[in-house]
């Protein structure tokens, strides 16, 4: 799959979209970034934030990719791709990782999604086809214990379908966990009311995004600042 | 005096696990005894990371079968876990991530239905062995509430949220990779190569530890023993285990 060039391309890159996410993410936080297009958050944090990356297979503390031949086969992210540590990393087994996740004690996780409803109920993990192969890893437990969930995806499927629906068709991750989507198009947050647009990608429009969103979309109410 | 090491990797797995309830009569042994019942075994490492693959050759070369394995994913090319699944061995998988890079000998035999699977989101996972080790039979936790996971589960609320009843989760073997270790069994860990081995090794009536270092008693400060010994009953050193990424690239299969 290869991007569109600059010229056709309407709303954010996925970099732009990791950039708009990252300015949302507090200094001081401990944060768990899905595997993808979440990784690439740690690349555009605003300079002055400090953010502690945690990684479900036992690091906090968690550094970018070693240079070549330098990594360690044992020393790798949720994705199994090599990593480095930080000053002031801790490892630690399992139960204890899942009891900062499951706990309460991780501040924000950013997933990709195959669907978000109007609800905030998250699929992510299958689509349940017949035959495939289901695997969950540690989605639902970051979903379920997680204090903010944001979602980074793209606006609509490759065949054009909205992944912001009304209702999931695909299985669910968690019921009524996701609180922000950053997507090619927009920011969304979810609110009680449904969908709320919070801020427009450069020279996208409201009917633009509205076209596009499979559920009811508030627009930016008059008066709001961003 | 205690001494858990052993000379080489292929006395590790042999010996049965000890029954723990003998049965009534002081029977067991005797010619016309039913053979054990197939035997679940934990299997630490988090993808290569912590994958005891010597440990695990020497349960094929010792040929045991239907197993029950609890591992998190399902291994990868034809060496550790997936040389072990592809021999046949394994009738079930218990994991929350059955698919992974280069991972191809669980998925046919899974979709040619040779291969049943428990599918358990990871933290459940992790929880399940840490309360089996712990003498805790159950738990409730809020992961997969609403999903199909959750499906049949016995469920409950406590102050206005749902949560569903899991069970602890034990063994009868289970088979780590250590950093260090002594004759008493007190294990440190390399990086993020401990993941799910303490654990395991709480859960597991038998649980047999390959070390990359084996030092002398006293050697490992107290304060940072991870696994402390009682948990561990033999201890085997592999001084240069092999990597599992190594071994896939170079297109090594196990047996050969």
């Amino acid at each position: 799959m290869s991007a569109p060039p600059e010229s056709t391309r309407v709303g954010w890159s996925r970099e732009e979209m990791a950039q708009r996410a990252a300015l949302d993410i507090p200094d001081g936080s401990y944060v768990n970034l899905g595997i993808g297009m979440p990784e690439l958050i740690a690349r555009f944090v605003p300079k002055g934030r400090e953010l502690i990356y945690h990684t479900e297979n036992g690091l906090l503390g968690m550094g970018p990719s070693p240079a070549e031949g330098m990594g360690d086969p044992e020393l790798i992210n949720a994705g199994k791709r090599q990593v480095t540590v930080v000053p002031g990393a801790s490892f630690f087994q399992h139960p204890d990782s899942f009891a900062m996740i499951r706990g309460g004690h991780i501040d924000l996780c950013v997933l990709g999604a195959l669907q978000v409803a109007q609800s905030g109920d998250l699929a992510n993990w299958s689509t349940g086809e017949p035959g495939a192969i289901p695997a969950v890893g540690g989605a639902m437990d970051l979903v379920a214990g997680v204090k903010s969930i944001f979602v980074l995806t793209q606006h609509v499927t490759k065949h054009g379908d909205p992944k912001l629906v009304e209702a999931c068709s695909y299985p669910l991750t968690g019921v009524g966990v996701v609180n922000r989507i950053y997507t090619d198009l927009a920011v969304v947050e979810v609110t009680p009311h449904g969908f709320q647009l919070v801020e427009l990608a450069p020279g996208v429009s409201y009917e633009y995004v509205a076209e596009r969103t499979g559920a009811d979309l508030l627009p930016i109410a008059e008066g709001a600042t961003k | 005096m205690i001494d858990k090491a052993l000379g080489s990797v292929a006395e590790a797995p042999v010996p049965p696990p000890p029954p723990l309830n003998p049965p009534a009569g002081g029977g067991g042994g005797g010619r016309g005894a039913p053979p054990p019942p197939p035997a679940t075994v934990m299997i630490g490492g988090f993808g290569e990371a912590g994958s005891p693959i010597e440990l695990i050759h020497a349960l094929i070369d010792q040929g045991a079968t239907g197993l029950t394995v609890v591992n998190n994913n399902t291994g990868s090319g034809e060496v550790g876990l997936a040389a072990l699944i592809k021999a046949g061995r394994v009738a079930k998988m218990i994991c929350s991530y059955p698919r992974s890079m280069n991972s191809t000998v669980f998925p046919e035999l899974y979709k040619a239905g040779k291969i049943e699977l428990e599918l358990v989101p990871q933290g459940t996972l992790a929880e399940r062995i840490r309360a089996g080790g712990a003498g805790i039979p159950g738990f409730y936790t809020a992961t997969s509430v609403g999903t199909p996971l959750a499906e049949g589960k016995e469920s409950r609320s406590f102050d206005g949220r749902e949560y569903v009843l899991e069970r602890g989760l034990t063994a009868d073997f289970a088979l780590i990779k250590s950093e260090r270790a002594d004759r008493y069994g007190n294990l440190t860990f390399n990086k993020t190569a401990r993941n799910f081995a303490p654990a395991m090794a709480m859960a597991a009536r038998t649980t047999i530890v390959q070390t990359k270092h084996f030092v002398d008693a006293g050697e490992l400060d107290p304060e940072v023993v991870v696994t402390p010994g009682i948990f561990v009953d033999r201890v085997v050193t592999v001084a240069n285990p092999a990597h599992e990424s190594a071994l896939v690239a170079a297109g090594v299969s196990y047996p050969s």
